[in-house]
């Protein structure tokens, strides 16, 4: 196979300048012509009907089949979210695309907008990516000085606004209506759907919420061609007709017990396991692995014996893993024990939860509780049972939640558990007759 | 006498046009308030819901359920240092990065050193996870920061 070169990364593996002049002179904003030139809102979202586009922010729902459930022919205004929330644990990538390339990030918008009539657009950042919040605003000021952003863009009949709305620290704002909640002003607390944003999202309005990956890829799926799009990745399970396909470039972010943190962007597809050793370089310290999250910690963990599970959208599903996520993968090695991995897990959740639901915040706070008397060396065997349940009955899926925080936070504690049981025993008989306070670590 | 200069006001006046409810203003008006007063005081909070035309409550629920935000008796130091402990960062010293910080400054997390100049908090993944351990200095990060690069940190930081 011919070496990969990427797309999304392309100008960042280059350290070309981040600036309009330079992207411009790189082909930037070419699409964006073309598509004002050439192509009806309508051809832009069939274009990315056609290319198979799923939603990189996680759930991995076709972008184009979203941006049709907006009401024809509405009044408007439609609004145009972009989830640049990534608070995903272990996820990066967003935030490299926004620092390092602003443009390729607000071309996507500005396309994605021209294909849903949107005027506005907010992009709501996490505070905590400052550097970002810093670059996106420079690089949109010079999109207003030169007729890229504002009124009759490029000299079309177009216009459009975009406003930079920092969060607050807030993991539940990476939903999609809770950051529609957040965006308005009140406490990040998600809606229950239906209805969709599309029908009513912000401000009462039709609303797409897309991710900034996402957005990325539409600038290259104009741009290149679909067929571009569509020559890379993993096409559908013919046995599987739920199976939309996991096609084009894909952001892998690699941390955790490895010689090479990075992020790395691939055909969609490549092993969990190819990804650690080709591009991760390795296990550190010359270990082995223990197992790795695939996809941030929602998303569940794999054993080592895995790691071959292709990451598309469909692979980490096929191992008990709740699905690809963010494809941010962390590993942890075999001297790793998984009771201070659970234990971090629980902790995030436990402090995340937005509070709405009782049995995500009651079901997270408990998690957190037994995880941590197991690490103090005081579980019981019937702890994992408990733990067991809990996963099982918190979330979206079991029906007992509004949102998909709890099965996230509910997955990995199953997954832990249920594939690394004989670990859990044992390190709750030893610590039943051993001294209990070495076991602890010192933590 | 109000808490909020005219400055600040025309601050968060200056995002009423860019939504459609006065009410999405006010994480922006918090932001600007905390970044001037290290804190967001009740006097505050009335007057950003006067300007909104909100209830106060409706401003203080908002505030309360976003972790960034203080009060006037918990006012932040000169220069907040959040600390990652999510899963990256925990799987290579994070924990401990926060304990070494918290011991050198001889503070709890949340707390403020003496001096009044470094407030030290935990924070749930701050995305900087190719670098971990990492921190935040207020909204920017600073990567790799192994238990040798602390000393000089704090110093920095103290400046």
């Amino acid at each position: 196979m011919a070496e990969f070169e990427p797309v999304l990364l392309r100008r960042i593996a280059k350290k070309a300048s981040p600036w309009l002049e330079a992207y411009r002179a790189d082909g930037g904003y070419r699409a964006l012509q073309k598509a004002l030139d050439e192509m009806s809102p309508g051809q832009v979202v069939d274009a990315v009907k056609a290319s198979g586009l799923r939603g990189r922010g996680g759930a991995g729902f076709p972008t184009g089949l979203k941006w049709t459930f907006l009401p024809k022919d509405h009044p408007g205004p439609i609004y145009m979210c972009i989830n640049a929330d990534e608070s995903e644990p272990c996820t990066f990538n967003n935030r490299i695309l926004m620092e390092e390339d602003p443009h390729q990030v607000l071309e996507g918008i500005i396309l994605s907008c021209y294909a849903t009539r949107a005027a506005t657009a907010y992009l709501y950042l996490r505070y905590e990516y400052g550097r970002g919040y810093r670059v996106l605003q420079q690089a949109i000021d010079e999109l207003y000085n030169n007729n890229l952003l504002g009124r009759n863009i490029l000299g079309k009949d177009f216009h459009l606004d975009i406003f930079l709305h920092r969060g607050a620290g807030a993991y539940i704002c990476g939903e999609e209506t809770g950051l529609i909640e957040s965006l308005e002003g009140k406490r990040a607390w998600p809606r229950i759907k239906p209805p969709f944003p599309a029908v009513e999202g912000a401000f009462r309005k039709p609303t797409v919420v897309n991710n900034i990956e996402t957005v990325a890829c539409v600038t290259h799926i104009i741009d290149r061609g679909v067929e571009w799009f569509k020559s890379m990745g993993v096409p559908p399970d013919p046995k599987n007709p739920r199976d939309a396909g996991s096609y084009g470039p894909k952001l892998y972010c690699i941390s955790g017990h490895v010689n090479n943190p990075c992020c790395v962007e691939l055909p969609m597809g490549i092993t969990l396991r190819d990804l650690v050793d080709k591009h991760g370089g390795g296990v550190w310290k010359g270990r082995k692995a223990k197992g790795a999250i695939p996809g941030g910690i929602s998303m569940g963990i794999m054993t080592e014996a895995e790691f071959d599970t292709p990451l598309d959208f469909a692979g980490p599903g096929k191992v008990g893993c709740l699905g690809l996520g963010t494809a941010a993968v962390t590993v942890f090695d075999e001297e790793t024990s998984i009771v201070d991995v659970l234990h971090n897990i629980c902790r995030f959740f436990s402090h995340e939860s937005c509070g709405q639901c009782t049995p995500c915040r009651e079901g997270t706070g408990w998690m957190l509780k037994i995880a941590e008397r197991l690490r103090r060396g005081q579980g019981r065997l019937e702890d994992l049972k408990i733990l067991e349940e809990v996963g099982d009955k918190i979330g979206i899926m079991p029906g007992t939640t509004i949102c998909g925080l709890a099965d996230g936070a509910g997955w990995p504690v199953k997954n832990a558990i249920r594939k690394f049981r004989p670990e859990f025993e044992q390190y709750i008989r030893s610590a039943e007759k051993s001294s209990l306070l070495e076991l602890v670590g010192g933590h | 006498m109000s808490v909020l200069t005219d400055e600040l006001r025309q601050k968060i006046l200056a995002y009423v046009p860019r939504y459609p409810s006065k009410q999405a203003v006010t994480l922006p008006a918090l932001h600007i308030v905390q970044d001037a007063l290290r804190c967001v005081p009740l006097e505050a909070i009335r007057e950003i819901a006067d300007l909104l035309d909100l209830s106060p409550a409706e401003v203080h629920d908002t505030m309360s359920f976003y972790g960034i935000f203080r009060d006037k008796e918990h006012p932040l130091g000169k220069k907040r240092l959040w600390v990652c402990r999510s899963l990256a960062c925990g799987l290579r010293g994070g924990d401990e990065l926060l304990d070494t910080v918290c011991k050198k400054l001889k503070v709890h997390p949340g707390g403020t050193s003496d001096d009044g100049k470094i407030t030290v908090e935990f924070a749930e993944c701050i995305g900087a996870c190719e670098g971990a351990p990492a921190v935040l200095i207020d909204d920017e990060a600073r990567l790799n920061l192994t238990p040798d690069k602390v000393d000089a940190l704090l110093e920095e930081l103290r400046r």
